[in-house]
C-alpha cells in the first residue's frame, strides 16, 4: 500500500463516495455518498430492501461495489491508486483492511464449536499472532465489558440469543478495530432480550467507539446516534442530528416510514 | 344406554387391540427358530471345523492384511478426497474442471476393473518417470516393479474412495453456512484460515457418520483384492479351502470376522462421534445415548 496519506488536514475516519451496487437488474445502491468522523454513531434506518445492509456489507467489501469509493482513514478500501489506475486488492490486503472494521451480524454467527471465550480469542491469535496468554487477558476483559464474565466456558447453543450477540461484540472489539459495523444486531432477539445489547452498544458509544449501526430501534438512534441516515430505494434521502430527522423530517418519504415505525 | 359427560370423563377407554402386531411377531419368531436350526443343528456348518479355523494363524494374517489395507486407503482416499474437494470449491476452472473429471472417472469405474487395470499397468506404461511431457525423463523406474498386487490394491481401492470422499466433503463444507465464513472474513482472517480453523473442524462433524460408513464399506471392499491374489482375510480363506475343500465353515469364519470388524467400526464411529459433539449441540455428558450404545455399556 503505497499511497500517501493526505495530511496537512484531518481526514473523516470513513468516507464514502457515490457508491453503486446492484444484483442483476436491481439496484439496490444508488449514487450513495456519507462521512462518519471518528468517534461519530451514526445509524442507518429504513424500509428493508432500503440497501442499508448492503451499504454495510460493501464498506467491509462482504459484497464487492459496483462503483464509487471507499476510504477508511484517508485509504481506499478494497483497491488501490497507482499511477491513476485503479487495481484490485490481493485477499491479504483485503484481511489487513478487514481487521480494522468489526462487523456484528443479525445472526450473530458465534464458531458454534468454540466457547465464548475461544470465539473472542481465535482471531487475535490466528490473525495477528498474539500470545495466548495475553488474547486470553483481554478476551476475559472484554467479557467483563458486555456483563458476560461468568460464560467464558459457555457454548453459544448454551447461551440466549442476547448473550450470542454480546459474545459476538466482544469477538469483534478483540481485533480493535478502528470502526465497529452493526447490521441490524438486535433484529434477531427475543424482545425483550434487545435491551441488553442496546445498553452495551450505549456504552460503547459513551467510550467514544466509531459505529455504524443499521438499525430500526428508533429510540436507540434518537439517544446515541450523531448521525441519523434515511435509505430508500438504494439512496440517502436525508441525513442529519436524530434531533432533525427523526423529529422533523424534511422529506414525505421520510415522514410516512417514521409514522409507520414508531406507532 | 348413552354415558353422560361426567361419566366419560373420568372411565379409562379399553386400549385398541393389535391382532396383526400378534400374527406378525408370531410368524417372524417362527421364522427365527427355524433360522437357529439350520445355523446350530445342520451338519453340514461343521462348526468344529470353525472354531479350529477361527483363529488360524493364516487367517489371522489375512485379517491384518484387510486391516491394513482399509486404513491405508482410508487415509489415503480422505486425504485425496479433501484436495479435491477444496479444488472443486475454488474459483479456478481449471480446478474445479480437473476435479470433476477425477470425481466423474474414478466413481465411474468399478473398483473391481481398477484393481485389474492397475496390476496390467505396466502392459500399458511400462516405465514410470518423472521428466518433461514429450521430453526427457529426468528418473524412471520399471513399472512391474512399482506394482505389486498390494500397490494395485491401494491404488484401485484408495482412488475409488478419493471419489466418494470429494462429493462427500464437498457436501459438508457446503453445509456450513456462509455467515461463519462471512464473520471469520470480516475478523481478517484469510480463506485458508477460515478453513482451516473455523469450517473444517464444523463439517468435520457433520461428516463423522458417512466417513464411518464410507470405512465399513472399504472393509468389505478389500475383499476384491482376492483377484490380484493378495492374501487378504477372504483369499486367506479361499486358499485354506481350496486344498481341505471346507468351502463353508471357511466362509462361515471370514463371515464371522467381517461382522466382528464393521461392529467394532461402527461402535468407533459412535464413540467418536459422541466425543466430537461438543458445543455443537450440548457437553458429551449430556448427549441422549442411543438404546444400543446403553446397551453396549451395560
Amino acid at each position: 500500500m503505497t499511497q500517501p496519506r493526505p495530511t496537512g488536514k484531518t481526514v473523516p475516519l470513513l468516507r464514502i463516495v457515490g457508491l453503486r451496487k446492484s444484483f442483476g437488474p436491481v439496484e439496490v445502491l444508488r449514487d450513495v455518498s456519507l462521512v462518519v468522523e471518528t468517534g461519530q454513531v451514526t445509524c442507518i434506518v429504513g424500509p428493508s430492501g432500503s440497501g442499508k445492509s448492503t451499504l454495510l456489507r460493501c464498506l467491509n467489501r462482504l459484497e464487492v461495489p459496483d462503483g464509487g469509493a471507499i476510504y477508511l482513514d484517508g485509504l481506499l478500501v478494497g483497491v488501490t491508486e497507482k499511477n491513476g489506475r485503479l487495481y484490485e486488492m490481493s485477499p491479504k490486503a483485503l484481511a489487513t483492511q478487514r481487521q480494522a472494521m468489526g462487523m456484528v451480524f443479525q445472526g450473530f454467527h458465534l464458531f458454534p464449536h468454540m466457547t465464548a471465550l475461544e470465539n473472542i480469542i481465535e482471531a487475535p491469535i490466528t490473525v495477528k499472532k498474539q500470545p495466548r496468554e495475553e488474547a486470553i487477558r483481554s478476551a476475559r476483559e472484554l467479557l467483563r465489558k458486555v456483563g458476560l464474565t461468568e460464560k467464558a466456558d459457555a457454548y453459544p447453543q448454551q447461551l440466549s440469543g442476547g448473550q450470542q450477540q454480546r459474545v459476538a461484540i466482544a469477538r469483534s472489539l478483540a481485533m480493535q478495530p478502528k470502526l465497529m459495523l452493526f447490521d441490524e444486531p438486535t433484529s434477531a432477539l427475543d424482545p425483550e432480550l434487545v435491551g441488553e445489547v442496546l445498553a452495551v452498544m450505549k456504552q460503547l458509544a459513551q467510550e467514544g467507539t466509531t459505529m455504524v449501526v443499521v438499525t430500526h430501534e428508533m429510540s436507540f438512534a434518537r439517544d446515541v446516534a450523531n448521525q441519523v441516515v434515511f435509505m430508500d430505494g438504494g439512496v440517502i434521502v436525508e441525513s442529519g442530528p436524530p434531533a432533525e430527522v427523526l423529529s422533523h423530517p424534511r422529506h414525505a418519504r421520510t415522514r410516512t416510514f417514521l409514522a409507520r415505525v414508531v406507532s | 344406554m348413552a354415558m353422560d359427560a361426567h361419566d366419560v370423563a373420568v372411565t379409562k377407554p379399553i386400549p385398541l387391540r393389535h391382532p396383526w402386531r400378534w400374527a406378525g411377531g408370531a410368524l417372524l419368531i417362527g421364522l427365527a427358530a427355524a433360522f437357529v436350526q439350520l445355523l446350530v443343528f445342520n451338519a453340514n456348518m461343521q462348526w468344529g471345523v470353525v472354531g479350529a479355523y477361527l483363529f488360524d494363524g493364516e487367517i489371522l494374517a489375512g485379517l491384518g492384511r484387510t486391516l491394513l489395507l482399509t486404513a491405508l486407503a482410508m487415509i489415503i482416499g480422505l486425504a485425496v478426497g479433501m484436495l479435491l474437494a477444496v479444488m472443486r470449491l475454488s474459483d479456478n476452472p481449471v480446478f474445479q474442471a480437473a476435479s470433476w473429471a477425477w470425481i466423474w472417472f474414478f466413481r465411474g469405474v468399478p473398483p473391481l476393473v481398477q484393481l485389474i487395470f492397475w496390476y496390467n499397468l505396466a502392459l500399458l506404461i511400462p516405465r514410470i518417470g518423472i521428466g518433461i511431457p514429450f521430453g526427457r525423463a529426468f528418473v524412471s523406474w520399471d513399472t512391474n516393479v512399482l506394482i505389486t498386487p498390494f500397490s494395485a490394491a491401494i491404488l484401485g481401492l484408495s482412488l475409488t474412495e478419493s471419489a466418494y470422499a470429494a462429493e462427500m466433503i464437498r457436501a459438508g463444507i457446503k453445509a456450513i453456512s456462509t455467515g461463519q465464513s462471512e464473520a471469520a472474513a470480516s475478523l481478517g482472517m484469510s480463506r485458508i484460515q477460515a478453513l482451516r480453523r473455523i469450517i473444517l473442524p464444523q463439517a468435520l462433524r457433520i461428516l463423522i457418520p458417512p466417513i464411518g460408513n464410507d470405512t465399513i464399506s472399504m472393509l468389505k471392499f478389500t475383499s476384491l483384492v482376492s483377484v490380484l491374489a493378495l492374501p487378504d482375510l477372504l483369499y486367506s480363506a479361499q486358499m485354506i479351502y481350496s486344498r481341505t475343500y471346507q468351502t463353508i465353515p471357511l466362509l462361515i469364519v471370514v463371515t464371522i470376522w467381517y461382522l466382528v470388524l464393521s461392529t467394532a467400526l461402527t461402535f468407533m464411529e459412535h464413540y467418536i462421534e459422541h466425543a466430537m459433539a461438543v458445543g455443537r449441540t450440548a457437553p458429551a455428558r449430556l448427549v441422549p445415548r442411543t438404546s444400543w450404545w446403553r446397551l453396549a455399556r451395560a
